[in-house]
């Protein structure tokens, strides 16, 4: 009963979208005003109908209803109820519930609270938001049913792929479909301010929110992904330039250009074309991340489908979306002006190298992703991995670090860069002692990781300059969202120079109370026992690490485990970590010898890259909150603030400015 | 003898017990070093975006067993690409070869920087002239 239940409400939301999209088009016209009001009751609406429904989709992988056909399929009776609940978004159908319901409770969200946006911007952006929507409905209703039924319903279901089952990875799709699900409202908001040729600081102070808000999901869920490759995979990989990572890292460039931009639009009404324009690529790009995903195109631990119906439905939504906003804009261009006027050689100049330079990995990644697929249709096979991404990249990359370390230091409107010589003395300063130093004690390591090095070691000091003789109590919490955001870059690029210069691994087939030397640390194994959980057998090893001549033992227990349904054995890593550093131990299998081969690695300072991802996360939720309260404080005052004096730093607002 | 190493993975993968560099290390640190920046860059055919340097497959330690021992025999990494592109074809090689199929992607770097080039200049050329003017 239940499912039905939920496929009825699904289909009554559905329904209400096509009355937002229709009535709220309709009264945009002249004549259709009075039914202004009524439009932002239906997308509050409409989001608790389709809430409610994904929360039934929940109760039945909880109660482990196998008469539904999707539950049998994903679920088991036996798993522990945190992967029942996270297999009802495990899957295909799930997702693209868990989609519509985050896209319609945002919707209900921008309805219920954005006061501030002129109502009929406010109605053609529900209009728009209702428009994707119905997108992902239709796909739902017609060609993938949650709530499909199965008769008769079988014993038991298949389980959950046991990679999938990890606390980290439960919640890693549901953060990046926030972030997406954000991108989608942003992409609304810009067509609504298109559809009113209301391109301007309003709209970009609605909009702001929820790009930062998509832009914080996306990057704790590009963290957290990065984080359980790590060490769910068992080789201490954390970035493989893998088609499905790339479809998650493209919007959160995307959303990172457009989130500065946006910035620039609300406090310096500059930049309008370019933040809308940003708005559709950002959103283009979750879509075609969605696409590479659920369309199985590739084959990968993520796509769980592999169905070409579903990829050419996905395709077609993208192509609408993206036409249809490509056209609009092409029909509205000639009315978004340009907005204020600045010089190259300001803090909106930096802003725009930077998005451009963002745009330009965008482009890369997008390049390498999709090349492959490209030339499979014509019949080659090629592959594209890290040894094209990293160096490609990194010609985008390394000049952006620069721009990203001065663009905070210098004056909005245009700067004579006197002060900022000055102050970029001490980045300078070191990244030459970092180079030095790296030089003399790391000796031959490769230039990546080397330029890594430096340019963290000047980015860090750089990012923290902004607070340089400021009063530290009044700075605003969005100046210190700012400085942990971008400290945080250096952060994560220490880690990840680290990882690939610093790396010891051992490989070894042991015996019982061999001892073995990886880095400075000595490594004893001294037994292999069996253990079992819910839904797993294992074995487990006990090892005895000592770091360098000290006597204190740490106990790793590496784990290597069967699942029993279905049935696929995984390797859980033991992790230990110091300071300076991770050691990283995997238990392989026993030889006809009776030796048991161990994987060992001592990866100095890696876990910073993912400190550094949090840090970034953090900085985006301090800017957040310390934007949205300040503009809720300013609910009254003008738009934005006009100049004061030319080539001066503004008093309100672009206070980022050294004063 | 040459036609036999090339005999000896057909066969390996099934046949005969693990290979001994699939989790064997090369003695040297700096053959081993090569041999796994080499690894690095090879696809596991059989798995999921996965090198051969990361993957547990029975496959890529075969694979991993030969990059060692061809490296261990003095060969040079990218012959040994080379040979492994020539049984596998370029999808074994995470590094794409420029070739008359994939040149657009190493123009892409260069086609991006130009139209980012271009877009700057047209945005501030005409924009340097009205700052001047204030």
């Amino acid at each position: 009963m239940i499912a039905e239940i939920a496929l009825a409400l699904l289909w009554l939301a559905a329904a209400l979208a096509v009355l937002q999209l229709g009535l709220g088009s309709y009264a945009l016209t002249a004549r259709g005003a009075e039914f202004l009001r009524a439009i932002r009751p239906i997308a509050v609406v409409q989001g608790l109908l389709v809430a409610t429904a994904f929360a039934l989709l929940i109760v039945l992988f909880l109660r482990t209803d196998l008469s539904v056909k999707l539950v049998a399929a994903n679920s088991h009776s036996l798993k522990p109820i945190i992967y029942k609940v996270a297999g009802a978004w495990g899957n295909h159908e799930g997702s693209m519930l868990l989609w519509v319901t985050v896209m319609g409770l945002a919707g209900s969200f921008v309805a219920l609270l954005e006061r501030r946006l002129n109502e009929r911007t406010m109605v053609a952006t529900l209009a728009g938001q209702a428009f994707v929507s119905l997108g992902f409905y239709a796909f739902m209703l017609f060609s993938s049913n949650p709530f499909e039924r199965l008769n008769p319903a079988p014993v038991e279901g298949n389980g959950l792929n046991p990679l999938l089952q990890d606390p980290g990875l439960a919640f890693h799709p549901p953060t990046l479909y926030i972030g997406y699900v954000g991108l989608s409202i942003a992409f609304s908001f810009a067509i609504g301010a298109l559809v009113t040729r209301d391109v301007g600081p309003a709209f970009a102070r609605a909009m702001r929110p929820w790009v930062m808000g998509a832009w914080i999901f996306l990057t704790l869920g590009i963290t957290a992904g990065s984080w359980w490759a790590y060490y769910e995979l068992g080789w201490g990989g954390w970035w493989f330039w893998d088609p499905v990572e790339n479809a998650s890292l493209m919007p959160w460039l995307a959303a990172t250009a457009l989130l500065h931009s946006v910035s620039v639009l609300a406090t310096r009404n500059a930049l309008k074309a370019w933040t809308v324009m940003l708005a559709v690529v950002a959103f283009s790009m979750s879509m075609v991340g969605t696409f590479l995903v659920r369309s199985g195109i590739l084959t990968s631990v993520h796509a769980f489908a592999v169905d070409p119906e579903r990829g050419s439905f996905i395709l077609a939504l993208l192509a609408i979306y993206i036409g249809g906003a490509l056209a609009l804009f092409g029909l509205r261009a000639s009315t978004v002006t340009e907005g204020a006027r600045f010089h190259l050689f300001s803090r909106e100049g930096a802003l725009v190298m930077n998005n451009v330079l963002l745009v330009g990995v965008l482009g890369i990644v997008l390049m390498g992703t999709l090349y492959p697929l490209v030339t499979e249709a014509f019949g080659t096979k090629v592959s594209v991995g890290p040894p094209y991404f990293n160096p490609v990249s990194a010609i985008f990359v390394f000049p952006m670090l620069i721009i990203m370390a001065a663009g905070p230091l210098m004056r909005w409107r245009s700067d004579n860069g006197r002060k900022l010589t000055n102050l970029m003395a001490a980045p300078a300063l070191a990244a030459a002692a970092a180079l030095a130093l790296v030089v003399v004690f790391a000796g031959d390591i490769n230039l990546l990781p080397l330029l890594g090095l430096v340019f963290a070691a000047g980015l860090a000091i750089a990012s923290v300059l902004p607070l340089w003789k400021r009063n530290l109590r009044r700075t605003p919490a969005h100046i210190y969202g700012m400085v942990i955001a971008h400290l945080g870059i250096a952060v994560a690029l220490a880690g990840m120079a680290s990882e690939s210069a610093f790396n010891t691994e051992k490989l070894v087939a042991s015996e019982f109370g061999q001892s073995h030397k990886v880095g400075p640390w000595n490594i004893e194994l001294q037994g292999v026992k069996p253990v079992a959980g819910a839904n797993w057998t294992a074995l487990e090893a006990r090892l005895v690490a000592r770091y360098g001549d000290s006597n204190v033992q740490t106990v790793l227990a590496p784990q290597s485990r069967m699942f029993s349904s279905p049935p696929t054995a995984t390797n859980e890593a033991a992790l230990l970590t110091r300071w300076n550093g991770q050691l990283y131990v995997v238990l392989g299998e026993e030889g006809e010898d009776g030796r048991w081969q161990l994987r060992l690695w001592w990866k100095p300072f890696v876990p910073l890259i993912w400190y550094g991802g949090l840090m970034i996360g953090l900085g985006g939720i301090l800017a957040l909150v310390g934007r949205t309260s300040r503009d809720r404080r300013r609910k009254d005052q003008p738009e934005f603030e006009p100049l004061a004096e030319p080539a001066e730093p503004t008093p309100a607002g672009g206070r980022e400015a050294l004063a | 003898m040459f036609v036999a190493a090339f005999m000896v993975p057909a066969s390996a993968q099934d046949t005969l017990p693990p290979a001994p560099y699939a989790y064997k290390q090369l003695d040297d640190p700096a053959k081993e070093k090569s041999a796994q920046d080499l690894m690095m860059t090879l696809r596991c055919l059989t798995c999921q975006s996965q090198s051969i340097a990361d993957s547990d497959a029975p496959m890529a330690g075969d694979m991993r067993h030969q990059v060692r021992q061809r490296i261990e025999a003095g060969e040079d990494p990218e012959a040994i690409r080379a040979w492994l592109i020539e049984r596998y074809g370029d999808w074994v090689s995470y590094e794409p070869q420029v070739t008359a199929m994939t040149w657009p992607l190493f123009a892409a770097p260069i086609v991006l920087l130009l139209i980012a080039a271009l877009l700057l200049r047209k945005r501030f050329g005409r924009a340097r002239a009205a700052g001047d003017k204030s």
